[in-house]
């Protein structure tokens, strides 16, 4: 992670536009099952705790578990493009649900209502076991991650119109934006559910970090404008006002707009008109217009 | 002045009165509606489940109970609040943050039936 990534192995600006609509990317199966097979020990056995903002390299080095998973093309490939290189490490921690085992949580944001409104974290979740729709994998709401809540304030939302219930093949990482909408559920499964996450933090200004070679690509825009069902009245055009804003930052295009939303507010011209010359108006000293 | 009156229980005896109605139950309802409209499409939903016959939690469906607020009330649903309209905050016109269409519904249900 302390070298650049090829660029082959970066996010397209298609998927980028994808994290931006729906708040996260994932990489099925993207990790090989000899790392798979060897994770669950590895998980079992704990990965200790480092202060917050750790550099990368002191907390997964070279030759750990992690690292070697950190380090696998398409996943250092999509970390670089989200975050930047040499990011540091916010924290990390392993999640075990065993079978039959827990409850549903309530839905919530991770930490606590972030100010930041263009600097984000991204959390990564592996899964180096299958995750089948009965052992409860996370659910999360796409597009909700620009919204400004407090953590478990969203509690009272048990369902939203096209939310989504993770279920994924071994070995796939899930990256997300910090601010998604989700909750984990009950393992009804006889198996035990394993799942690791890093958050980190970005060193860098995260500017075009991924593979800009599509920039143009229409299907750009309409990753930008996907809609879900809770975004289907009122609240999905100023989401598109949020995204727009949110690839203006990543892109460093000032004038990128969805559907001319933040354009229009600027239009507040100041010159006069040339028939605009009334000297009556205002001259007056009652201040009453018309009143000479 | 009125002159007041000394309460005839403590507060722990008077709310240990029996209920007049000790049978019934109250099961609530949450809508998030796409507008503030009550017959507009319902985005979000939450049930509460005072029988204790059920435990409703978060993602225990995709599919909402009912299409619209209206269909609620037309299924005998008691509307007991709706959010209020509140202005937009000058220079935070475009943020986002909790749904702002919440409508609660009631129904009672007898245990004993």
């Amino acid at each position: 992670m302390t070298t650049l990534v090829d660029r082959k192995h970066l996010l397209t600006s298609v998927e980028m536009a994808h994290f931006v609509s729906h708040g996260s990317v994932a990489l099925n199966a993207v990790v090989p099952d000899s790392l798979n097979e060897r994770a669950t020990e590895v998980l079992d056995t704990g990965i200790p705790g480092h202060p917050y903002g750790t550099p990368l390299d002191v907390v997964f080095p070279v030759g750990s578990f992690v690292r070697e998973l950190l380090d696998l093309p398409a996943v250092a490939g999509a970390v670089q493009s989200l975050v930047g290189p040499n990011p540091v490490i916010d924290h990390h921690a392993v999640h075990i649900r065993p079978p039959h085992g827990g409850e549903a949580q309530n839905m919530h944001g991770d930490a606590i209502l972030d100010t930041r409104t263009d600097v984000f974290d991204v959390q990564l979740m592996y899964y180096p076991r299958e995750v089948t729709l009965e052992q409860g994998g996370t659910l999360s709401v796409p597009g909700t991650h620009l919204r400004r809540i407090n953590q478990t304030g969203i509690g009272r939302y048990q369902n939203l119109a096209g939310q989504t219930r993770l279920t994924c093949p071994a070995g796939t990482v899930v990256l997300l934006h910090h601010g998604i909408w989700h909750g984990g559920r009950r393992n009804d499964s006889d198996q035990p559910r394993y799942m690791f996450k890093i958050r980190f933090n970005p060193t860098v200004r995260q500017l075009r970090l991924w593979n800009t070679d599509d920039i143009d690509d229409p299907a750009v825009r309409a990753e930008l404008r996907t809609g879900f069902g809770w975004t289907n009245a009122n609240e999905g055009r100023l989401e598109l006002v949020n995204r727009a804003r949110m690839w203006r930052f990543l892109t460093g295009d000032e004038l990128f707009d969805i559907d001319y939303y933040l354009t229009r507010e600027t239009i507040r011209p100041t010159h006069l008109a040339p028939g605009a010359t009334d000297v009556r108006l205002g001259s007056g000293r009652s201040g009453d217009g018309w009143g000479l | 002045m009125t002159p007041t009156l000394a309460p005839a229980l403590s507060v722990e005896d008077s709310f240990a009165v029996p209920s007049a109605t000790p049978n019934l139950r109250q099961q609530l309802l949450v809508l998030y509606l796409g507008t503030s409209a009550l017959d507009s499409d319902v985005i979000g939903w939450s049930r509460y489940d005072g029988t204790g016959r059920s435990r409703p939690t978060m993602g225990d469906s995709d599919e909402p109970p009912y299409a619209t607020g209206l269909a609620a009330l037309l299924d005998g649903w008691r509307l007991i609040q709706m959010s209020q309209l509140l202005t937009h905050e000058r220079g935070h016109e475009y943020d986002t943050a909790y749904l702002p269409y919440e409508f609660i519904f009631e129904r009672l249900v007898d245990l004993t039936a």
